[in-house]
């Protein structure tokens, strides 16, 4: 998959030689990444990225982000060739040996990577960039067949061997191979809950297969999900806070895909995940304690109502946002923990999943 | 204190309207609020009358017994200015140590100055001040101007408010002939000290060296020793006050007062420092307390032109200043008294403002009743006159101001103005403006540092208190490129310096270190300063054009390389091919950078 970006790359190198050597300056047109270049294909179930581009011409302005970016190319190159990675860190640092073109910050080098992504509508993966950061852990009734990077040996990763602990996600999950009989997959927001039920063998229980994002999904563990979820064909249940962070952020990022990574969301999301919980209506039902709306709570969830194509689109989840900001209020998972530390395995879930159809979209 | 001036020269003409004698300048010597006023020998200098003191505060009486005018009567006496200034010292700027230094050696300074440039001398001016002890210094300034005849010293520096210029209008450094008596008696009062004076009015003439003190109570100089000195002074080698001592001609002044000194900008050092810089044509050397010579080298081998001497100008007079003028004159009747007692008024003129007030053409001026005198006053404010002369005053000019700063303060450019003479009160005056900006010697983000100059002589207390300062700030200093927070000195490396020339400088006290804001005076500081300003931000715009281009030229000799390496990598195109591409491409920048 990786091996056709070389000839991107060359292409788009050998346009800018060119143009130079007509005298002219050599544009670059990148995607513009935002919410307000992409369209929800609600069919599909994904952020698709539109039309609009913004152009990068060779000036004496632009020369240095020019060099950077073409620097940038030539680095994925390499990588691609030589069949290795380099962390964004890595990369910022190989940059240092570029004299004047090299990066200071590596927010900077962030940017140019994610230009270059962008540039050729590719994974950065597949440029030979790797995320610091790492994918998600998994607990539950699945088995992962991986590769011995060695031998190139198939490995049978067990996931329910993991006692309290938890199989971690890769970065690279597009080789991975899975069996399983889990009815469905659970998906939680935070490494605390996600504890809780690997301790009580919730998996065991309910048989499913448990995936702690800790925070907004990481490429690797949405794509792990996705690719799971597709092969298997088995139901997606996401459970996260029920505040504006959790739905906008997490639940619609996990979907859908996000507007900064519009190119490769069609890959990058899961469209059948559900919205199990918790709810505006949760709340309310459940009794359960909250904290007030922040003021930045508050402009996230109007931005939502008036900008995300998602929530846009599912008039149910644009009324459950409304309520949330109405009640002024926000309520975690662990605040079901307030009827009993196991209230949510032994009455929460179990109320859930018995119903599936009343999941938010 | 004008105003007070005319209030007292009311109440005597109700009381008793003495002053019909033309023989002799009032007596003011004696002020008295009752006092007669007696004859006294008419000096070479005219004495001022003083009025501030009329006002002064008596002796309270107990609250508890009530006292008949008779009781009060006899409390009532006179006052002496000398009384008065022991008790008021601040307002003259003896108000703390570290400022009566200053003051005393601004006051002689000032004097010196003046001197020399009246009888056309280059100045010369040595100023030593060591320290006796920590509160007591001794302050000695020698001047090589004309000398002082005998018979005048002991009242010029013995006597307050006994001077020459407090009486004509031109532009000078002194104004009331209170400075250096006053910083005498400051002397006399904290250390017991006489002041003591050597001057010499020629080479063949003898010198004479007085120890004056002051009778505070009448106001009166004391001469305490009076030695003459032999024609020529022998200068030894080994003597150093002795050399200084000898001269050809010129004053010396030396005090003992109880003082502070500090180093810094608002110390003795910045003013000498800063009156270099206003006075080009002046040769400075100062002898600090701590022993460092410091020479300010003359700039300017020429005098400045002589300021002159003008006649009031009627639109600036005041009813009382009128009424005086009314009995004093020499004049026998009114027309002839406004023809030639004040500037711009024509003998048809005259004529015409007479007849608007009523008054018969041919009335004696010292017949003039105060109804009368009021009509003429009237009459003067309704007639349009042609403005008063303005080639009286002496600017420093254009190329001076910039000598004068280049000399003291490293920047990188340098902008004066010299604005031409405007009016305020019938006062003539003149703006000058300049300006020392950037280099690196100067503090970047910092506020302005900014010179304000009188009549040559620096102002360095109560900044916020002056139109020059106010000006300042009005300023929109951001119009040419240069930071300024609201209601604040612009942020910059800069020094801004501004000098007003005026025959009569309005000060908003007697210590004269604020300039008051006249709407007219407001208006010409601020021209000055946008004319300025507009020079600086061109030279600004300009600078930063240059370093925009210069930093674009280096952006293509820097990063193009990098542009043929990565296409080099990244297609495996040969180093021939290399640089041609990077020629290519440079030379279309290049080409594209000047277009723009």
């Amino acid at each position: 998959m990786s091996k056709n970006v070389v000839p991107k790359i060359q292409k788009e190198a050998k346009a800018v030689e060119e143009s130079i050597l007509k005298r002219k300056k050599p544009t670059l047109r990148f995607p513009v990444r935002s919410l307000a270049n992409v369209r929800y294909l609600a069919k599909e179930g994904y952020f698709e990225i539109r039309g609009r581009k913004k152009e990068r011409t060779l000036t004496v302005n632009t020369v240095k982000t020019f060099a950077q970016t073409l620097r940038m190319m030539a680095l994925s190159k390499t990588l691609v060739e030589t069949d290795d990675i380099a962390t964004k860190r890595e990369a910022y640092y190989v940059s240092k040996n570029w004299d004047e073109a090299r990066f200071l910050e590596q927010t900077e080098s962030d940017t140019v990577m994610d230009d270059v992504e962008a540039l050729f509508e590719v994974n950065r993966e597949q440029l030979g960039f790797v995320p610091e950061e790492k994918g998600g852990d998994v607990a539950g009734n699945l088995v992962v067949i991986d590769k011995d990077p060695n031998t190139g040996k198939a490995i049978r990763i067990d996931c329910t061997k993991f006692g309290s602990g938890a199989y971690s996600i890769p970065i690279s999950v597009e080789d991975l191979k899975f069996e399983t009989k889990a009815k469905f997959i659970l998906v939680i927001e935070t490494a605390g809950m996600f504890q809780r039920l690997v301790k009580h063998g919730y998996w065991k229980k309910a048989n499913c297969i448990l995936v702690s994002m800790g925070g907004v999904p990481t490429r690797a563990c949405r794509r792990f999900i996705r690719r799971l979820a597709d092969l298997q064909k088995i139901p997606v249940y996401v459970f996260v806070d029920g505040d504006p962070y959790g739905i906008s952020n997490i639940y619609r990022t996990f979907k859908v895909g996000s507007g900064n990574a519009a190119h490769i969301n069609e890959f990058f999301c899961v469209p059948q995940a559900r919205f199990l919980g918790i709810t505006p209506q949760d709340i309310i039902d459940y009794k359960l304690p909250t904290h007030p709306l922040k003021e930045v709570d508050v402009k996230r969830a109007k931005d939502a109502l008036k900008n995300d194509p998602f929530f846009l689109h599912h008039k149910e989840w644009s009324k459950a946002i409304e309520h949330l900001v109405s009640m002024g209020v926000r309520a975690e998972q662990q605040a079901l923990a307030a009827h009993g530390l196991n209230y949510v395995i032994d009455e929460y879930l179990p109320q859930k999943i018995a119903h599936p159809e009343k999941f938010l979209p | 204190m004008a105003k007070q001036h005319q209030l007292e020269l009311i109440a005597r003409d109700k009381t008793e309207r003495p002053a019909k004698k033309k023989t002799a300048p009032k007596a003011a010597l004696k002020v008295a609020s009752k006092a007669k006023p007696k004859a006294k020998p008419r000096a070479a200098r005219k004495a001022a009358p003083v009025a501030a003191l009329k006002a002064l505060p008596k002796p309270s009486p107990k609250p508890i017994v009530a006292l008949t005018a008779t009781d009060m009567a006899a409390r009532q006496r006179e006052i002496s200015v000398s009384e008065f200034f022991t008790k008021n010292r601040h307002l003259l700027g003896f108000d703390s140590p570290a400022k009566a230094l200053l003051t005393t050696v601004k006051e002689a300074v000032d004097n010196s100055l003046d001197a020399c440039e009246e009888a056309g001398i280059l100045p010369d001016l040595t100023i030593v001040i060591s320290e006796i002890t920590e509160t007591r210094y001794r302050v000695v300034v020698q001047d090589n101007g004309p000398g002082i005849v005998k018979a005048q010293i002991p009242r010029i520096f013995g006597q307050l408010l006994y001077g020459s210029k407090f009486h004509t209008l031109r532009q000078a450094r002194g104004q009331q002939g209170i400075g250096i008596s006053a910083a005498g008696m400051y002397g006399q009062l904290t250390t017991g000290k006489p002041i003591r004076i050597a001057s010499r009015t020629g080479s063949s003439k003898p010198g004479h060296e007085f120890e004056i003190q002051i009778d505070t109570k009448r106001n009166q100089p004391v001469v305490v020793s009076d030695r003459e000195l032999a024609v020529k002074a022998p200068p030894s080698g080994d003597d150093k006050r002795a050399v200084e001592r000898h001269m050809e001609h010129g004053t010396r002044v030396e005090l003992e007062i109880e003082a502070t000194y500090k180093k810094g900008r608002h110390s003795v050092d910045g003013f000498i420092e800063q009156t270099a810089m206003a006075n080009p044509h002046a040769g400075i050397t100062y002898v600090a307390p701590d022993g460092e010579r410091h020479e300010y080298t003359r700039v300017a081998q020429e005098l400045p032109k002589a300021p002159l001497e003008i006649k009031p100008h009627p639109h600036g007079v005041e009813l009382g200043i009128l009424l005086k003028m009314l009995h004093e004159t020499k004049s026998r009747n009114i027309t002839a008294f406004l023809h030639h007692d004040f500037s711009r008024v024509s003998g048809p003129v005259a004529e015409e403002i007479v007849k608007a007030a009523g008054l018969p053409l041919t009335m004696s001026p010292g017949k003039a009743a105060r109804e009368q005198a009021e009509a003429l006053y009237k009459a003067i404010q309704a007639t349009k006159l042609m403005a008063p002369q303005s080639n009286v005053l002496s600017p420093i000019g254009e190329e001076l101001l910039i000598e004068g700063l280049k000399k003291q303060v490293t920047a990188d450019f340098y902008s004066a103005t010299s604005r031409s003479p405007a009016v305020y009160r019938g006062n003539p005056f003149l703006v000058e403006a300049a300006l020392a900006y950037g280099g690196g010697h100067l503090p970047a983000d910092e506020l302005a540092t900014m010179i304000r100059f009188a009549n040559r002589v620096p102002l360095l207390y109560q900044q916020s208190a002056c139109a020059i300062t106010k000006s300042v700030v009005q300023t929109t200093w951001k119009t040419y490129g240069i930071q300024q927070s609201r209601g604040a000195m612009p942020t910059a490396p800069m020094v801004l310096m501004v000098h007003i020339a005026s025959v009569w400088v309005p000060f908003t006290s007697e210590s004269k270190e604020a300039v008051a804001s006249y709407p007219e005076i407001m208006k010409e500081i601020r021209l000055a300063l946008q004319d300025v300003g507009r020079k600086l931000g061109l030279y600004i715009r300009r600078g930063l054009r240059e370093a925009d281009a210069e930093k674009k030229r280096s952006y293509i000799e820097k990063y193009i390389p990098h542009i043929g390496i990565a296409l080099q990598e990244i297609l495996g195109i040969d180093d021939k091919r290399k640089e041609k591409v990077c020629a290519t491409l440079k030379d279309t920048l290049e080409r594209s950078r000047k277009n723009e």
